[in-house]
C-alpha cells in the first residue's frame, strides 16, 4: 500500500533513512543539506527512529564515525554536501576500500571560493574515483527509491560497497513534491536487516586495514573494481523488482531513456536537468525534430554499455554538464565520448557547460542546447570546443 | 595496591612483532593489553603501531583491530561505540590507541569531538615526543630544545599540555603514565576501566631511534624521566588534580634529579648549551611548584549530570 506525501528533497532523504532502518546516522550540518540532519535528529529524538545519531564535530568525523559503525555491523547513514564531501575525501576511499556498504545523501551543491550555496556536480563529480556507487536523482521520488535500492545493492555480498544519492540543492532539497512511499512491512520485506561483509567482532579477532604489501594490494583493487561491475547488473534488477513490488517508477535502472529509440539528436544530462530536457524533448518533438533524452542516473558504475547502445541509433549527442574539469572538459562528456570509442560508427559530441554554480538551465536552453545541435549536425561545423550555455561575455 | 603477578598471563601481543628495539610503546601496549583483556577493540590511525602490529596476513594483535586514517581515531572509535550499542553489544571495551602526532596535532579535532559528545572509550596517547614512525619529525608534542628532522637546531616552542586539553573538556578521568611505572599505569587503566564515558590517558614512551638513546635504556629512561620531573605523573579525577605517588617525591626540590641526567642520555639533546639545560631546567621546576599548588585541587567545576 502506497501513501502519498507531499516533502521537500531533504526530508524524503531522512525519510528513506528511517524506513531503511539506517542503525547509526553521523553527520554535520551544511547548507543545504541541513534539513536532512535536523529531520533525522527529530526522529530519533523523538523515538520513531532506533539510531544512534552521532552529532560529529566536522564531516571528515562524519565518515569516520560512519566507518567505525559499519565495521562493528551497524547500517549507517549521512549526508553532506559541496565542501563537506570535499572535506570527507580522504574517508570515501576508507569507506569503499574497508568495503562498507555505507549510504550517504549529497546535495549538490557548487565548491567555493567564491562562497555559493546553488546547486552544481562539481561536487561530487570529482569524487568518481573513490569507489563509491553514485546516483543522481532528478525527482524527490527518486530519492527515496534510490536510498532504498541502494542499501539492498550496497550489501549484497557481491557489491559490498558505499553509495552517494545525489540531489540538486535547493532544486530538489527544498522543493516541495508529492511522493509516494510503501508501507514499513513492505520495505522491511524488501530490504531486510544487514548482513555485514566482515564485523569487527571480540570472538574472532581480525586485523583490519594493517600494511599490506605490493603482492596483494593490486588484487584487493581488482575487486573493487569487480565489485562495482557486479553493482552496474544488480542496480537495474533491484530497481525492477522494487518497483514491481511497490508500482513504483523504475528510472530504466541506469540510464533514463525518454524518446531515444528514433532520436537524431539525443540530449544526455544528469539530474533535474534531465527532467526539464524530456519537457524540451516534447516540445521540440511537436516542432518536428527528431529528439531524444539520456538520463544518466548511475554514474558510478559508469553504464557504458547501455551508453553505446543509445548511442549506435543516434546521429548526435548533446552532452550537458553540470561541472567543468578545468583544463579538459565537462566530465560527463568524458566519460560519454570514452564509451562511443569502440563504436564503429560513432555520432557526433557536443559538449555543452551549464547551469554552475545553480545557474538556471531552463527547458528553452535546453531546445536552444538541442537547436544547435541539430545545425551542428546541418551544417558539418561547430563541433569542436565547448559550449558555454548562458554565459555572460 | 596492584601485584604485577597478578596481572593476567595472557598475552594478546604477540610475539614477533614489528617494534624497535626498546620501543616503550610496545611495552605500553602489552601493559595495556593486559588490563583490558580480549573482550577489546582497538582503533588505530597512522602511527608507530601500525607498524608494530605487522604485515597483512599477519598481525601481531590478538584482539580487532580498526586501522583508520590519521585525523580519524576519535570519530571511528565514536563509531564503533555508537555501532556496539545500537546491535546490543555490552561488554565489549574501545580503545583509540594513537601516537603524539595522531592525537595533538593531526588527530585533536576528532578526539576533541569524541569527548565533548562523552563518547564512552578510552583514549590513550602513546608519545614518544615526535612523528617516529615517518623518521623523527616535530610534533606539537615535542619538547622545547629537542632534535628532530624538521628542528635541526633543537625545537623552540613548548610541548602542548595535552593532558589539561583533555581535562579542560570535563571528562570524567585524565592521567599520565610511563610504561617504567608499570604498576601506578595498571592502576590507572584498571581505574579508567571502570568508569564511563570518555577516559584520557597520556603515556610517554621512550623512543631509542628517535631520541638517540641506548636501546637497553627505555625502562631508565622512562624513570629518570619522572625522577627528574620531565615527565610528571598524574591524575584529574572528576576534575580533581592529583599527583601520583612516583611523581610526589620530586616535588620535593632537594629529591628531584638535575635534568641533566635524563637530557644527557639523549642524542636528541646533545646540542644543548649549559644554559639552555638551565633554561629547561627551570622551567621543569616552575611545573611543579604548579603542580604542587594545584595538588588536591579542583580544575574544573564538577558538571551536574
Amino acid at each position: 500500500m502506497l501513501k502519498t506525501i507531499v516533502e521537500t528533497g531533504n526530508h524524503v532523504a531522512g525519510l528513506a533513512a528511517l524506513v531503511a532502518r539506517a542503525q547509526v546516522v553521523a553527520a554535520y550540518p551544511i547548507t543545504p543539506q541541513t534539513q536532512i540532519v535536523e529531520k533525522i535528529a527529530e526522529l530519533v529524538d523523538s523515538g520513531k527512529m532506533n539510531a544512534e545519531y552521532i552529532c560529529v564535530e566536522s564531516e571528515h568525523s562524519a565518515m569516520s564515525a560512519c566507518i567505525g559503525a559499519s565495521t562493528v555491523g551497524a547500517r549507517t547513514f549521512t549526508a553532506t554536501s559541496s565542501h563537506g564531501l570535499a572535506y570527507m575525501h580522504e574517508m570515501l576511499h576508507w569507506a569503499s576500500a574497508a568495503r562498507l556498504p555505507i549510504v550517504m545523501a549529497v546535495v549538490n551543491r557548487a565548491m567555493g571560493p567564491p562562497w555559493n550555496i546553488w546547486t552544481d556536480h562539481g561536487d561530487s563529480l570529482p569524487q568518481r574515483d573513490t569507489g563509491w556507487i553514485q546516483i543522481y536523482c532528478a525527482s524527490n521520488q527518486e530519492i527515496f527509491d534510490s536510498i532504498i535500492q541502494a542499501y539492498r545493492v550496497c550489501e549484497d555480498q557481491r557489491v559490498l560497497m558505499p553509495a552517494m544519492i545525489c540531489l540538486e540543492g535547493f532544486i530538489l532539497s527544498h522543493t516541495n513534491m508529492p511522493i509516494r512511499i510503501p508501507d514499513q512491512k513492505e520495505i522491511d520485506d524488501f530490504l531486510p536487516p544487514l548482513e555485514p561483509g566482515w564485523v569487527l567482532n571480540v570472538e574472532k579477532p581480525v586485523t583490519h586495514g594493517n600494511m599490506l604489501s605490493p603482492e596483494y594490494y593490486m588484487e584487493l583493487r581488482y575487486f573493487m573494481h569487480e565489485a562495482l561491475q557486479n553493482a552496474k547488473r544488480l542496480i537495474p534488477q533491484v530497481a525492477r523488482e522494487y518497483s514491481k513490488k511497490f508500482g513504483l517508477p523504475e528510472y530504466s535502472g541506469l540510464i533514463e531513456q525518454y524518446m531515444c529509440n528514433d532520436a537524431e539528436v539525443i540530449i544526455v544530462s544528469m539530474g533535474t536537468i534531465g527532467s526539464e530536457a524530456n519537457l524540451a524533448v516534447e516540445k521540440l518533438r511537436n516542432e518536428g525534430y527528431r529528439v531524444g533524452s539520456a538520463r544518466i542516473r548511475v554514474f558510478r558504475p559508469f553504464p557504458h554499455e547501455a551508453v553505446k547502445e543509445i548511442a549506435t541509433r543516434a546521429k548526435a549527442l548533446a552532452v550537458i554538464d553540470r561541472d567543468i574539469s578545468f583544463g579538459m572538459e565537462g566530465i560527463l562528456f568524458t566519460e560519454i565520448r570514452s564509451a562511443l570509442f569502440d563504436l564503429p560508427k560513432r555520432p557526433l559530441a557536443k559538449n555543452f557547460i551549464a547551469g554552475l554554480g545553480g545557474r538556471d538551465v531552463t527547458q528553452n536552453d535546453i531546445e536552444e542546447i538541442a537547436k544547435k545541435t541539430f545545425r551542428i549536425l546541418e551544417t558539418g561545423t561547430g563541433v569542436e570546443g565547448i559550449e558555454w550555455v548562458n554565459m555572460r561575455r | 595496591m596492584v601485584m604485577l603477578k597478578e596481572l593476567s598471563k595472557e598475552e594478546l601481543v604477540l610475539p614477533g612483532n614489528a617494534s624497535c628495539t626498546g620501543c616503550a610503546a610496545s611495552l605500553a601496549l602489552r601493559l595495556t593489553l593486559k588490563v583490558m583483556g580480549s573482550r577489546t577493540i582497538f582503533v588505530v590511525p597512522a602511527c608507530c603501531t601500525s607498524i608494530i602490529q605487522g604485515q597483512f596476513p599477519a598481525s601481531a594483535l590478538n584482539i580487532p583491530v580498526l586501522n583508520i586514517a590519521f585525523a580519524a581515531t576519535g570519530a571511528a572509535a565514536s563509531g564503533v561505540v555508537a555501532g556496539l550499542r545500537i546491535r546490543g553489544i555490552k561488554d565489549v571495551a574501545v580503545i583509540g590507541w594513537a601516537g603524539d602526532g595522531g592525537t595533538v596535532d593531526i588527530g585533536i579535532q576528532a578526539l576533541s569531538g569524541a569527548a565533548e559528545r562523552r563518547t564512552d572509550f578510552i583514549y590513550i596517547c602513546y608519545d614518544n615526543e615526535a612523528y617516529g614512525n615517518t623518521g623523527m619529525q616535530r610534533s606539537s608534542a615535542t619538547p622545547i630544545g629537542a632534535w628532530t628532522t624538521t628542528t635541526p637546531t633543537g625545537k623552540k616552542e613548548n610541548k602542548k599540555d595535552m593532558a589539561f586539553i583533555m581535562a579542560a573538556h570535563r571528562i570524567p578521568y585524565v592521567a599520565t603514565a610511563i610504561p617504567s611505572y608499570p604498576i601506578d599505569f595498571i592502576e590507572k587503566l584498571e581505574k579508567a576501566k571502570k568508569i564511563k564515558g570518555t577516559r584520557y590517558l597520556h603515556i610517554l614512551t621512550p623512543c631509542p631511534p628517535g631520541w638517540r638513546s641506548d636501546a637497553d635504556l627505555s625502562v631508565e629512561l622512562g624513570r629518570l624521566a619522572v625522577q627528574t620531573g620531565m615527565w610528571v605523573l598524574f591524575e584529574i579525577e572528576n576534575g580533581v588534580f592529583s599527583i601520583s605517588s612516583p611523581s610526589r617525591i620530586v616535588l620535593d626540590k632537594t629529591k628531584r634529579k638535575p635534568v641533566e641526567e635524563y637530557l644527557k642520555l639523549q642524542g636528541r639533546f646533545g646540542h644543548l648549551t649549559t644554559e639552555e639545560v638551565a633554561g629547561i631546567q627551570k622551567a621543569v621546576d616552575a611545573t611543579l611548584d604548579y603542580y604542587m599548588k594545584l595538588s588536591g585541587q579542583r580544575v574544573y567545576p564538577l558538571l551536574t549530570d
